[in-house]
């Protein structure tokens, strides 16, 4: 049973969120360029690692905010946890 | 190998039985093999012996870094049925079915393939749409299954819970007949010894740390217990598929995920089928032994600890006394988690690969045991024959950029 | 008669007679008592048989290692299984059954097991049962009978169970010696403290010894600690709870048994309590568990381990037997022996596989009188049912066998002691390694894993002086941790005892091989022997978990409590390995068993899960509606009136709605708002269609697509402002479409200037239906409703009897129809409003039912029903709402190969040929049955209904190429095997041209 620091309200209890995978998969700018293997490994490939990992995490039953989380799949140890950052993360239509 | 029997039990009683042999040789890696299956979970072992059966290829070897059957073999509900909605599953499980149907008698070892019938229960009228969608398919698929109502499973069922107050009432069932339960550790192991006889090395505590290529063909593979060359490669490895394509530099769109499950003390006969429900998320079935057997639904993250969270074992245990009111009383003696490759469309990839001569057979998802002889029999025919056999065909990695998925999540939001 | 209970002594009120039955005989005795104790009181010897020989059993243990005295408790409804005797409080009128033993305990026909074990060797029946193939039924039904221990209830449980969320400093498991200290160093320190034992009194070990502590008795020195305790408010003391899992971040659960010490059942009490905690610090002070020895036939009823005979003695003031012979290869036995001999027995033997060496137990042992005999062992035991005699060999320590020549020796009891095993299981479950330790022969906790320490018997810690030293250390460590300020304690003064080592005796191995020996039990739960072990060897399953699977050791619901360290060392023997390399096993939650009613608590019932009612539905239930289940939501069916059936009245409610007025409450509809400056930028992103197109008051039909490019959800959404939509979904995707906009927004485009706001619960939506709608509606609000100034797909704010409403002119029936969204505080009055309003042209409430045949008739989809997770938007026939122009989310999915095939499954309409059969949902599509092999299929039927207005069946189906083949035949297959002629037809059955829901 996990236990997960909300960067907005603090430590809560798994069973407060909600999972979102593996974090920072950017969709692409131009689907339509893509051909349909480059297209297929935006949508279906993950890199599912066996160690630290990235993943996203929502606060679902709290602040709805969804937010980084830095976690060893093995040993379930949360190293970190972190806001969005919005720059780091999207850049589509930033303009 | 000295054949199992009854009469085989008497001679060997006879002299204090120590005259048994070793069921399967605990070989030690030659430097060179026709064909590696890394992996000795039933699925691995099952390719080997079918590879050595059906395709007469004896120099080849199992590679598996514990010990065999330890992985997901060992950790699973042991159900098994064939009734899925869509074409390519239900054949592929078909296939599977009718070859558990013989396989005591086949490897020799007694497998205890149980056909005590499995019941999927609809809870809401959408359930019992997709339940008579899926069963008038299964029969025109020549695979054998019914709708059920209430009342009929009641009257199998006799401690069920049919009650129309219940929060979710059970409206009605797809029943397989010749669906049912087995021996989880007898499949791994019965699999061993008739491949062991047939030639094949069983190399146990030896973990692959690389997959060699030249160019985009297959060479070897690196492991604990040195390098071992081989043109074909087969992957078997439930849970762990993404890092060993790893080392071959394939992605795959595989998550691995807790998969938990609990037994109860051993009881008197109490359930003489198996109950299976997606809408309140809980299966059971009766061992031999007396224990119930119950499965939960998956954690929602990834996860190689072979354990989950309690919270799903609490709602999973909710479930079953919502179905089984008078198990309240009845006590959990253990609870365990295995890890499951979880694919976009819950189908299993059994395929060639990118690289040549890598073949891999993932993403069973919650299913995998009961495919163990069909998951077998047709990636043998994959490796030894360089294509897959029409069986397992369209479960191939090259689906994912075509888009010709296989949609199962119509009959099985969690297919068990 | 109590023949075995001493006249003073234990803590039992001997006051307090109660009757208690086992097996139907009845028995008396005491408050205080266990089951186990009361029984060893009486003299029963036999208190089961064995799971697969059949074999008489007796008492071995007082704890939760007893692998024999497993009982069936309690009858009818209330009845449990399984129940460890010396784990049961004895109430008054407790019923005892054992679980095995036909036709009596004292004569088991199955006893001929026995007899012909050697055909029954450990996995024996993976060799057998398998010819001929159709008999496995059979064998199966037979051996499922033998199998098995206990029954489960037929009945519900009447009773309840409780779940509570606790957060605290320090949990500390156990309330022994080390346990209480650290509870007491760390209360005092102001921590938030959690002590919990699963014995009813705090004082684990020393509530069965004598030990001086700080100059009081043991009795003496736990009453002022646990009253020291009590006094603390930051103390939460938890008797009779067990602590059965560890799992991560310091989560912890505990079983708490509230009545189970009364009764079977009490009516108005929390059974049992799941404490969920979450600890900053858990110390684990569980103790140890005494190692049986491994001899032959040393599974006699009589044989006990030296703790539980102290236990019997000094906790309950029984004697278990008057000439005893104790088996030891170890110091700690000697105090049993000394216990009895003080308690009265007769004559006490300490045979002692060691040499003899000054220690001062064996000074203490002859001084009260107790013979001692060195360098032997017990080779065999005498007595079936009970036992009689034991056999003494001298032991050869140089080549580790016995001699062949045996005295014998007359006992009634056997005590035995093979040294003490820490009970690792907690920090094995918390993820920490064990480790194997070579001078104490016993694992021992590695380093913790998580924010834990083990302390006392179960860290390997045997002396009292040490343990106590070791609880003040780790709870002063811990506190000062957290920040509070450890309070000095001083060390209690206890006795310094010299011991002397034990000796590592697995085994007591004689010449001949253990198969031609009477059976060496070491598990005894499972039956595992000795042989079964080397047999597994043997064929080959070396590893620990292939011996274990195999032979089945450690597989008891005692989980191997007793037997596994012995299993492993002898498999250590055969492989000729130490025990370090053989492995370590893992332990899994849960420690002892716990009901499924406490880990489920009180979400059952109708607590299952949340249900979820509209503001309007006290009406539907009033009219007698019955309901339909979706999602969490109840949903009104149809409205029978005067007992009709459902055809009759969704007929009836049919036509009203064509012909008249009909009303739906349609409030489980997801709702959601957005607004904020990019709100248009974002929805582009969302819906297929061209939202920044749609001018303000505009509503819209809209599809979202996953990134797959297969349909998510759909409903109609407006544009309420420039920047400020109103959305709907499906009752069904309510929530997860939100999550899944959120998730859009936050993790992709958090730039994007957004916010959305939920307002299912909010608002109520009740729509009006019908070509009579517009007039009634109109009665009541002042907006102008004509076509010219509310035309189709509009919305606009109004106003009924002063309640704010939204209208909107959609339809999903295909006639003039209106939504009205209302505060869910009002939807009720405004129903009711309506429905006065509505009288005069019979306004007809309908359910799901009715709304499913209206909108089938004209072919509007219900997703999830008339597509599953593989229909995209040109599948459904919805092509027309794609934007050429912008992207969407999962455009570029509708450009793959297997979305471009030609013969994609397409949404059509069927009519039955003989217009008369209403054709199954679900059934599938054929051209006709194949005589072998599978029968191709061309597609499903997703919705079918009768049509009241049309007068004959209509339904959706989802066919290959289906568009292009309007007017041919398939049959309908279903799972009766009935098969109906259909003829494939466009996906709209009713007013094909849309005027009606744009009537003017």
């Amino acid at each position: 049973m996990l236990l997960i620091k909300c960067p907005w309200c603090g430590e809560r209890d798994e069973t407060e969120f909600s999972y979102g995978g593996e974090a920072a998969i950017k969709r692409p700018l131009k689907p339509k360029d893509l051909n349909d293997k480059d297209w297929a490994d935006y949508l279906f490939m993950r890199k599912n690692t066996r160690g630290l990992f990235l993943e996203q995490w929502n606060h679902s039953v709290g602040c709805r905010q969804w937010f980084l989380v830095e976690r060893n799949t093995v040993t379930y140890e949360i190293i970190s946890t972190k806001r969005m950052n919005s720059d780091a993360l999207n850049s589509e239509d930033s303009q | 190998m000295k054949k199992y029997s009854a009469f085989s039990l008497f001679k060997n009683a006879l002299t204090n039985n120590k005259n048994w042999q070793a069921s399967w040789r605990d070989a030690s890696p030659k430097s060179k093999y026709d064909a590696i299956i890394v992996g000795g979970g039933g699925h691995g072992l099952a390719t080997a012996y079918y590879l050595a059966k059906n395709h007469g290829m004896k120099n080849i070897a199992v590679v598996e870094k514990g010990w065999i059957g330890g992985g997901n073999t060992a950790r699973n509900t042991t159900i098994v049925r064939s009734n899925y909605l869509c074409k390519e599953s239900s054949l592929l499980y078909e296939k599977s079915l009718k070859l558990w149907e013989g396989l005591s008698q086949d490897i020799n070892f007694n497998v205890m393939f149980s056909q005590r019938g499995v019941y999927n229960l609809g809870h809401t009228l959408q359930d019992m749409r997709d339940i008579e969608r899926r069963v008038s398919a299964n029969q025109l698929n020549g695979i054998d299954a019914e709708v059920v109502n209430a009342q009929q499973i009641k009257e199998a069922i006799p401690l069920i819970n049919t009650s129309a107050t219940a929060r979710y009432p059970i409206l009605g069932a797809s029943l397989q007949r010749r669906a049912g339960v087995a021996r989880h550790d007898a499949i791994a192991w019965g699999y061993a010894r008739a491949a062991s006889e047939l030639g094949v090395d069983i190399i146990q505590q030896c973990e692959v740390t690389g997959i060699r290529k030249n160019g985009s063909q297959v060479t070897g593979i690196e492991t604990t217990r040195g390098y071992i060359e081989s043109k074909k490669v087969g992957v078997v490895v439930a849970g762990h598929a993404s890092v060993l394509a790893d080392m071959a530099g394939i992605r795959l769109p595989l998550e691995s995920h807790p998969l938990q499950a609990y037994v109860s003390e051993p009881l008197k006969p109490v359930l003489d089928t198996v109950i299976m429900s997606n809408a309140v998320h809980g299966y059971v079935s009766q061992s031999d032994k007396g224990e119930l057997v119950i499965g939960a639904g998956i954690d929602s993250y990834i996860g190689y600890g072979q354990r989950g969270s309690f919270h799903t074992i609490e709602h999973c245990m909710q479930a079953i006394i919502a179905l089984f009111p008078n198990f309240s009383r009845v006590r959990m003696l253990r609870q365990w988690g295995g890890i499951v490759d979880v694919s976009p469309d819950a189908c299993p990839i059994l395929s060639k690969t990118p690289v040549e001569g890598l073949y891999l057979n993932c993403g069973w998802g919650t299913g995998g045991f009961k495919a163990t002889p069909g998951s077998g029999w047709t990636f043998a025919h994959t490796i030894a024959n360089n294509q897959p056999h029409e069986l397992n065909a369209p479960f191939s990695l090259d689906r994912f950029s075509t888009g010709a998925l296989i949609d199962e999540h119509g009959a099985a939001a969690v297919a068990h | 008669m109590q023949t075995n209970r001493l006249n003073q002594g234990g803590f039992i009120d001997r006051h307090k007679t109660l009757r208690f039955t086992f097996n139907g005989q009845s028995y008396f005795g005491y408050q205080g008592d266990t089951l186990a104790s009361a029984l060893v009181a009486n003299d029963i010897k036999i208190v089961g048989r064995s799971f697969k020989y059949h074999r008489p059993r007796g008492i071995i243990g007082s704890g939760a290692e007893e692998p024999n005295a497993i009982f069936q408790i309690g009858s009818g409804a209330t009845t449990e299984a399984g129940m460890r005797a010396t784990q049961i409080e004895l109430y008054d009128g407790l019923v005892a059954k054992s679980e095995k033993g036909w036709p009596s305990l004292s004569f088991d026909i199955a006893i001929i097991n026995d007899w012909f074990s050697k055909l029954f060797g450990a996995g024996f029946y993976y060799k057998t049962f398998m010819y001929p193939a159709k008999f496995w039924k059979i064998y199966e039904y037979f051996l499922r009978r033998m199998a098995g221990l206990g029954r489960a209830p037929k009945q519900p449980d009447p009773d309840h169970y409780s779940h509570q969320n606790i957060h605290c400093d320090i949990l500390i498991v156990g309330a022994g010696p080390a346990g209480l200290i650290a509870g007491v160093s760390a209360g005092k320190s102001g921590a938030k403290v959690i002590i919990a034992d699963d014995q009813a009194m705090f004082g684990g070990s020393l509530l069965a010894s004598k030990e001086i502590i700080g100059g009081q008795s043991s009795e003496e020195w736990i009453a002022s600690q646990v009253e020291i305790l009590k006094t603390l408010p930051n103390v939460t003391c938890l008797p009779r709870s067990t602590v059965f899992g560890y799992y991560d971040y310091n989560f912890l659960t505990i079983n708490e048994r509230c009545t189970n010490h009364l009764s079977e059942f009490t009516a108005g009490k929390i059974r049992q309590k799941l404490w969920r905690v979450r600890a900053k610090r858990v110390v684990l002070a569980q103790g140890a568990f005494e190692r049986p020895l491994v001899f032959p036939n040393n599974d006699r009823p009589g044989i006990m381990l030296a703790s539980a005979v102290s236990n019997y003695i000094h906790r309950y003031g029984v004697i278990p037997g008057k000439n005893a012979v104790l088996f030891t290869n170890n110091d700690s036995a000697y105090q049993a022996a000394i216990d009895i001999k003080t308690a009265g027995a007769q004559s006490v033997l300490i045979v002692d596989s060691r040499s003899e060496q000054p220690s001062d137990m064996v000074d203490a042992a002859k001084k009260c009188g107790v013979e001692l005999q060195f360098d032997a062992v017990i080779r065999n035991v005498i007595g079936n049912k009970s036992i009689k005699a034991v056999q003494i060999s001298a032991y050869d320590a140089s080549d580790n066998t016995c001699k062949d020549k045996a005295e014998k020796r007359d006992c009634d009891l056997l005590i035995y002691s093979g040294g003490w095993s820490p009970a690792v299981h907690l920090h094995s479950q918390s993820g920490g390694k064990n480790k194997w330790d070579n001078e104490r022969h016993c694992f021992v906790p590695g380093k913790p894993s998580q924010a834990s320490s083990s302390i006392g018997s179960c860290n390997g810690t045997w002396i009292l002086e040490d343990c106590l030293k070791e609880g003040i250390t780790c709870a002063q460590e811990m506190v000062t941790n957290l920040g509070f300020k450890a309070v000095d304690m001083k060390l209690p003064s206890s006795k310094k005892t010299k011991i002397n080592p034990m000796m590592p005796l697995w085994q007591v191995i004689a010449k001949d091989s253990s198969e031609n020996l009477p059976k060496q039990f070491v598990d005894y739960q499972n039956d595992t022997t000795v042989s079964d072990i080397y047999l597994a060897v043997r064929e080959g399953y070396t590893g620990i978990e292939h011996v274990k699977r195999y032979t089945a050791l450690g597989f008891g619901t005692d989980q191997g409590k007793l037997g596994n360290i012995n299993g492993m060392a002898i498999l250590g023997q055969a492989l000729k390995k130490p025990i370090e390399q053989i492995g370590t096993t893992t332990f899994r939650p849960a420690y002892t068993p716990v009901t499924f009613g406490v880990v489920a608590g009180e979400d059952i019932d109708e607590m299952f899960e949340p249900t979820r009612k509209t503001a309007i539905h006290d009406f539907h239930a009033d009219r007698k509606a019955p309901f339909e289940i979706v999602g969490q939501w109840l949903r009104p069916w149809y409205f029978p009136e005067d007992n009709e059936d459902m055809l009759s009245a969704v007929s009836r409610e049919c036509i009203a709605a064509r012909s008249s007025l009909g009303i739906m409450d349609a409030s489980t509809l997801g709702k959601i708002d957005v607004c904020g400056k990019d709100a248009v930028s974002f929805l582009e992103k969302i819906y297929t269609h061209d939202v920044a197109k749609m001018a303000i008051g505009q509503c819209a039909y809209g599809i979202m697509l996953g990134e797959d490019g297969m349909i998510k959800d759909d409903g109609v959404m407006a544009r309420l402002g420039e920047n400020h939509f109103y959305l709907t979904t499906t009752t069904g995707g309510a929530a997860n479409v939100m999550s899944w906009l959120e998730q859009w927004l936050q993790t992709e485009w958090p730039h994007l200037d957004v916010y959305m706001t939920s307002l299912t619960d909010h608002l109520s939506t009740i729509a009006l239906v019908g070509p009579n709608s517009r007039r009634v509606l109109q009665t009541l609000v002042n907006t102008d409703l004509s076509a010219e100034f509310f035309p189709f797909m509009r919305t606009c704010k109004s106003e009924i009897a002063g309640i704010a409403i939204d209208l909107y002119r959609v339809s999903f029936s295909g006639e003039l129809a209106f939504e009205v969204n209302v505060n869910s505080n009002f939807a009720l009055h405004l129903w009711n409003l309506l429905m006065k309003a509505g009288k005069d042209f019979g306004i007809t409430p309908y359910g799901t039912e009715t709304m499913h045949v209206l909108r089938a008739e004209k072919g509007f989809i219900i997703v999830g029903q008339d597509t599953d997770g593989s229909v995209n938007p040109l599948d459904a026939g919805l092509g027309w709402l794609i934007s050429k122009e912008k992207d969407f989310l999962g455009k570029r999915s509708l450009e793959r190969a297997d979305s471009l095939r030609k013969d994609r499954k397409q949404l059509v309409g069927l009519l039955s040929v003989d217009n008369k059969s209403v054709i199954p949902e679900g059934a599938q599509l054929i051209e006709k049955k194949a005589t072998s092999g599978p029968t191709p299929m061309y597609g499903h039927v997703s919705s079918s209904y009768y049509s009241p207005i049309l007068g004959h069946p209509i339904a959706l189906a989802l066919v290959q190429s289906g568009r292009n083949r309007y007017g041919e035949k398939l049959l309908a297959v279903s799972s009766d095997a009935k098969a109906i002629e259909v003829s494939i037809t466009k996906p709209i059955f009713y007013d094909l041209k849309g005027e009606q829901q744009r009537v003017e």
